[in-house]
């Protein structure tokens, strides 16, 4: 079951290599049964200006989440989006997209939810592979249909909801967003009212690490060897303790949560999905302000 | 949503978005993407003249250039937007308002709907985030506009 993992030498010190592909690799197996290869983007056109041959489209916004409730679809509505797209439950899935792999990340959350075993991430995303002149097609395939279990939603292991953070106050925090977001100094636009959150600021106690310092200028991760001198060196996080990260909508932070648990091998980390955009309107919850993790309120 | 009039050439592409089904919408913003026309070298080779616009996820910049008028409502503007072509979602909107805000005058750009961004069927399609940087856009022209004028 599944393809063979990438033995590129670069990943061979990440705690789970096997869930990152080389451009190299995928280039290899392109068109391999059991290989399923999909673009997420934050750009709902980019896929259709070009995308590596064979690889089919889902969009964060519009085939992951619930159109009503804010929430992810359920265990049917994944399972249709994905039977339509040709995809079988023990297809090797490798997922990839613009902005350092950053929605394509948290594809790869969503589908860890729904407990789809073997998922990789392309590593570099769609600006490695365009950089190296790899080819690209504008040809959509049309996959034949598959019958894609409807599998239960599992929100207990990866995801952390509002009151999960509130009893965890005092644990690991990583808040991911920018310096500014981080500190709640206000952006403020000319002719343009904030939006998004009623407070600026952060949950107490949580430790600034801006999602794309895990990344090089190329797009693809940061050595082990880096990556433990932020989160472990740098900002004291302990890998046997649990983590919740969380960003604004839980975009970004599902690029982090990937980081600290696949590629350093935290035992325990969720994504708090509800990120700023929930804790930032809450009514009567903790906020600490400027650029230090702050105080924690005593329970 | 409210009913306020647009102009003409305005009116015409937000009938051409709702004439479609949401997939072919998708495409004509790609189309107006495509279309969106380079600076004009007095701007290409002078990035610091144009206005960042931080409301889109991707490096937008415009500037816009107001003519001579007696009354100044009545002056001719001109807008020149660029976005990157890893963004063709910001670059269909930068089109769009390219192609129908042209050959406007001050106060006529000023009339434009604030909610033009939602009249064009896009709402389910594309994220908010995107819409809002569209906003974005229209409002800093708007500003520019003004600011010109009343100079």
């Amino acid at each position: 079951m599944g393809l063979p993992a990438d033995t590129d030498p670069s990943f061979a010190d990440y705690a789970h290599p096997e869930r990152l592909v080389s451009t190299t690799w995928l280039a290899e197996h392109l068109g391999q049964p059991g290989l399923a290869v999909v673009e997420s983007n934050e750009d709902v056109l980019l896929y259709s200006t070009g995308h590596i041959p064979g690889a089919v489209h889902l969009d964060w916004h519009t085939d992951l989440n619930d159109p009503v409730t804010r929430d992810y679809v359920d265990g049917a509505g994944f399972a249709a989006a994905l039977s339509q797209r040709g995809i079988s439950r023990d297809d090797t899935v490798v997922i990839y997209g613009d902005k350092n792999n950053w929605w394509a990340a948290y594809a790869l959350w969503v589908f860890t939810l729904f407990g789809h075993e073997d998922v990789r991430l392309l590593d570099g995303g769609r600006a490695a592979w365009i950089a190296e002149g790899r080819e690209l097609t504008t040809e959509v395939p049309t996959p034949q249909p598959t019958e894609y279990p409807v599998v239960e939603r599992d929100d207990a292991s990866i995801r952390a909801f509002k009151e999960d953070v509130l009893a965890f106050l005092g644990g690991q925090l990583v808040d991911v967003r920018s310096a500014p977001e981080y500190s709640g100094e206000r952006t403020t636009m000319p002719d343009y009212p904030e939006e998004g959150a009623l407070r600026g600021g952060h949950i107490p106690g949580a430790q600034s690490v801006p999602w794309a310092r895990a990344a090089q200028e190329d797009g693809r991760f940061r050595s082990r060897a880096e990556l433990e001198s932020i989160y472990l060196q740098e900002k004291g996080l302990d890998p046997s303790q649990p983590v919740i990260a969380y960003c604004r909508i839980g975009e970004r932070s599902s690029h982090t949560w990937f980081v600290l648990r696949h590629l350093l091998g935290f035992d325990d980390v969720k994504n708090y999905d509800g990120s700023w955009t929930e804790w930032g309107n809450a009514v009567r919850v903790p906020i600490a302000t400027g650029d230090q993790p702050g105080e924690v309120p005593q329970r | 949503m409210t009913d306020a009039e647009l102009p003409g050439a305005f009116a015409a592409i937000v009938d051409d978005f709702q004439a479609l089904t949401e997939p072919d919408r998708l495409q004509l913003l790609l189309e107006f993407a495509e279309g969106l026309p380079d600076l004009p070298e007095r701007y290409a080779d002078h990035p610091e003249l144009l206005e960042p616009v931080p409301e889109c996820q991707s490096p937008v910049f415009l500037v816009v250039e107001v003519g001579e008028a007696a009354d100044g409502a009545d002056a001719p503007v001109e807008v020149f937007l660029s976005a990157p072509r890893e963004s063709p979602t910001t670059r269909g909107f930068a089109g769009i308002l390219t192609e129908g805000l042209a050959g406007l005058t001050a106060s006529q750009v000023l009339a434009v709907p604030d909610d033009v961004p939602h009249r064009l069927g896009l709402d389910r399609a594309v994220s908010p985030l995107r819409l809002r940087g569209m906003a974005g856009m229209l409002g800093r022209i708007k500003r520019q506009v003004r600011e010109r004028v009343a100079a």
